[in-house]
């Protein structure tokens, strides 16, 4: 046998039984089986260096928060105050007189704290909170979105909504609510639950506008298509059309307005506690340790360098993530 | 377009006035009393004396609604006495401070100079650089520009301003000793060393707000200039015969320049907003270091008074940005 259907019909032709002339019923049918739409937008990422790198070092840090405090078990909260002000053990490649050791690998703080137990706790409120922020805002903004773009009676009142959300203005009013809420919320839920409450609750609600825009813009689209039609035609109820038909269907906007809220939500979270309004004093974050150390950044510039480099490494390749997966999920991009 | 105009102006009223609702009634919630600070020897009777002054006797709604007033009716006859010398707003309470206890629009036009120095100095610059790094890498797309452009905007894009401005501090002030940390508000310029010393204090916080803007900007200006350099107009530019740099510099940067110019409009009221961060970060005694001090204050008035400006601009240039659109592309009809 030979490779295409062409050649199959040119030997047909010529072999003594002209009968099975028709060459193509003889075709052995696709060699390999088709290929699904995940490996395609798998195979298109994997050629972005970027998102590549972006998804190997979200990765690395998200383990190494999730895991890192289980094998360095250093509590982050010890007041060590004999080695307090300690360098971290890569100084002393340059400043051999520098006060370095290798039971605090990245040194300490003004308390004697540990900077690598800080790094890893702080990093896991961070991505906890850009996490959960990012979600809640995915969630809102996608249960909006499919509402207004799907019933056309909401969609006017909804998109007024968006509208009124996108004239507030952002900062000023995180800043707003921080202060006004982190009381009770604080009696309520002990000073960090109420405050990653707060901070998560408050970073969606003034976050989910775009992800909505956009996702009212596709389903608009994608609800006048016949296989929607079709779908109604069999009797499916506007539930289950939104669930199997349409949501599928603007899963790729979703997940990219995804990665753009998770870079927001830890930039926002760090900045919060960089103002002074976000976790407590006692409780480490990037944004927090950070805002600590700059008051000391003349003697010590690694406690300024090592949470600034966390927090813009992890939000770099989060949107290098979302750049890649933009490319990857348009159709009209990939195979290029 | 002059209807559309009028209906958005329209609309834009109810919008406003149910923002401010909603800023009033949510500080209406916060903890915290403007007599917190008074002595413990003043008698109770005196406070709720001084209570009745700031207005705090009234129930909210009432208190709303003389805010309203003061901020539509009182504030624009002080602005006609002080540009005309008249005595309309004789008398009349404006809107004041918890803090200072003077009118909050006198201490906000008394901030407005350094933000508008700092922040707008800092919008012009990054236009000024964003604009061609778009262009440019857009032109020679794949480039070895082009990649470190993409890498540079990227880069600027995810690094927040509380990092590069200490790393700024390190570096330019700490280390090389050439820039001040500290932005000096009270420095008046008055000859060359002085406007040279000005310069000088005000390069690193323009530094890290035009790197930000840059960013932005230049990532929208390519792929604004990628959508169209595929185009069929440009084809036929070519063929006809124009020189590369009519093509791009005439033909292209023309149209992709429209969607820009709606981002740069919709991006102006940030910089009244002020840079918040970036301004507590190099200590500029801007706006948004007066909304941050007025909030951590429990100065309602002021944060009130403020955060409404901030949505009075947004919505203003969210406006302005949509009939931009409509007249830089006849394509674009809105009736």
């Amino acid at each position: 046998m030979t490779e295409s259907p062409q050649d199959d019909l040119i030997l047909a032709d010529s072999s003594p039984r002209g009968v099975e002339a028709i060459g193509a019923l003889k075709d052995t049918g696709p060699t390999a089986p088709p290929r699904s739409r995940g490996s395609d937008i798998w195979d298109q990422l994997r050629k972005h260096k970027g998102a590549m790198f972006g998804l190997g070092f979200l990765t690395f840090i998200t383990l190494a928060v999730l895991v890192g405090p289980y094998i360095y078990t250093v509590d982050p909260q010890k007041l060590d105050i004999r080695n307090k002000d300690m360098r971290p053990i890569y100084t002393a490649l340059w400043d051999s007189g520098a006060k370095v050791g290798w039971n605090k690998p990245l040194g300490s703080d003004q308390l004697g704290r540990d900077n690598l137990a800080q790094m890893l706790a702080g990093g896991r409120a961070s991505m906890a909170v850009g996490w959960a922020a990012m979600l809640l805002s995915l969630f809102i903004g996608t249960a909006i979105g499919v509402v207004a773009g799907f019933f056309r009676r909401l969609d006017g009142p909804l998109m007024r909504v968006t509208d009124l959300f996108l004239a507030l203005p952002i900062l000023p009013l995180l800043l707003l609510a921080v202060t006004l809420f982190r009381q009770p919320l604080r009696a309520g839920f002990g000073p960090e639950g109420g405050m990653f409450i707060l901070i998560v609750t408050i970073v969606a609600i003034t976050s989910w506008m775009p992800t909505a825009r956009i996702v009212r813009g596709d389903v608009l689209a994608i609800k006048e298509r016949e296989f929607v039609l079709a779908a109604r035609s069999i009797g499916s109820t506007p539930g289950k059309l939104i669930r199997r038909h349409i949501l599928p269907n603007v899963l790729s906007p979703i997940m990219v307005s995804a990665a753009l809220g998770l870079a927001t939500a830890i930039i926002t979270e760090s900045a919060l506690s960089f103002l002074g309004v976000g976790f407590p004093s006692d409780f480490p974050t990037w944004g927090k340790m950070l805002a600590d150390a700059v008051v000391r950044m003349e003697q010590f510039p690694e406690r300024v360098m090592l949470p600034g480099i966390a927090i813009s490494l992890t939000v770099l390749s989060v949107n290098y993530l979302g750049d890649g997966l933009r490319d990857a999920l348009d159709p009209r991009i990939r195979g290029r | 377009m002059l209807t559309y105009a009028t209906r958005r102006m329209i609309l834009a009223i109810p919008t406003l006035l149910f923002i401010s609702f909603v800023i009033f009634m949510l500080l209406q919630l916060a903890p915290g009393d403007p007599m917190a600070q008074v002595p413990l020897t003043v008698p109770p009777e005196v406070k709720q004396k001084m209570r009745e002054a700031l207005g705090l006797g009234a129930p909210p709604l009432v208190q709303y609604w003389k805010w309203l007033v003061q901020i539509f009716w009182i504030e624009p006859q002080v602005l006609i006495d002080y540009v005309f010398g008249t005595g309309l707003a004789e008398g009349k309470l404006r809107v004041i401070s918890w803090q200072t206890r003077s009118p909050v629009m006198d201490i906000i036009l008394q901030r407005i100079p350094q933000t508008l120095w700092v922040v707008g100095v800092a919008y012009v610059v990054a236009i000024l650089i964003a604009l061609p790094i778009g262009i440019y890498s857009a032109y020679k797309q794949y480039s070895v520009f082009d990649q470190a452009g993409t890498f540079v905007t990227m880069v600027g894009f995810s690094i927040p301003p509380f990092f590069t401005g200490p790393l700024l501090i390190v570096i330019f002030s700490v280390q090389l000793g050439w820039f001040p940390s500290i932005y000096d508000t009270t420095h008046v310029v008055n000859d060359w060393p002085s406007f040279k010393v000005q310069l000088q204090q005000m390069i690193m916080p323009v530094m890290v707000l035009a790197f930000q803007i840059t960013a932005q900007l230049s990532r929208y200006m390519r792929a604004s200039m990628l959508d169209n350099l595929g185009q069929d107009y440009v084809r036929t530019a070519r063929a006809k015969g124009l020189s590369e740099a009519v093509v791009v510099g005439v033909h292209v940067v023309r149209n992709s320049m429209i969607p820009v110019i709606t981002v740069i409009a919709l991006g102006i009221p940030s910089i009244f907003g002020g840079a918040i961060i970036t301004e507590s970060v190099f200590k500029v005694n801007g706006i948004g270091q007066l909304l941050l001090t007025a909030l951590f204050a429990n100065d309602l008035p002021m944060v009130m008074t403020l955060t409404f400006i901030f949505a009075v601009l947004i919505v203003a240039f969210n406006l302005i940005a949509d009939i931009l659109y409509g007249l830089l592309d006849p394509r674009i009809r809105y009736d």
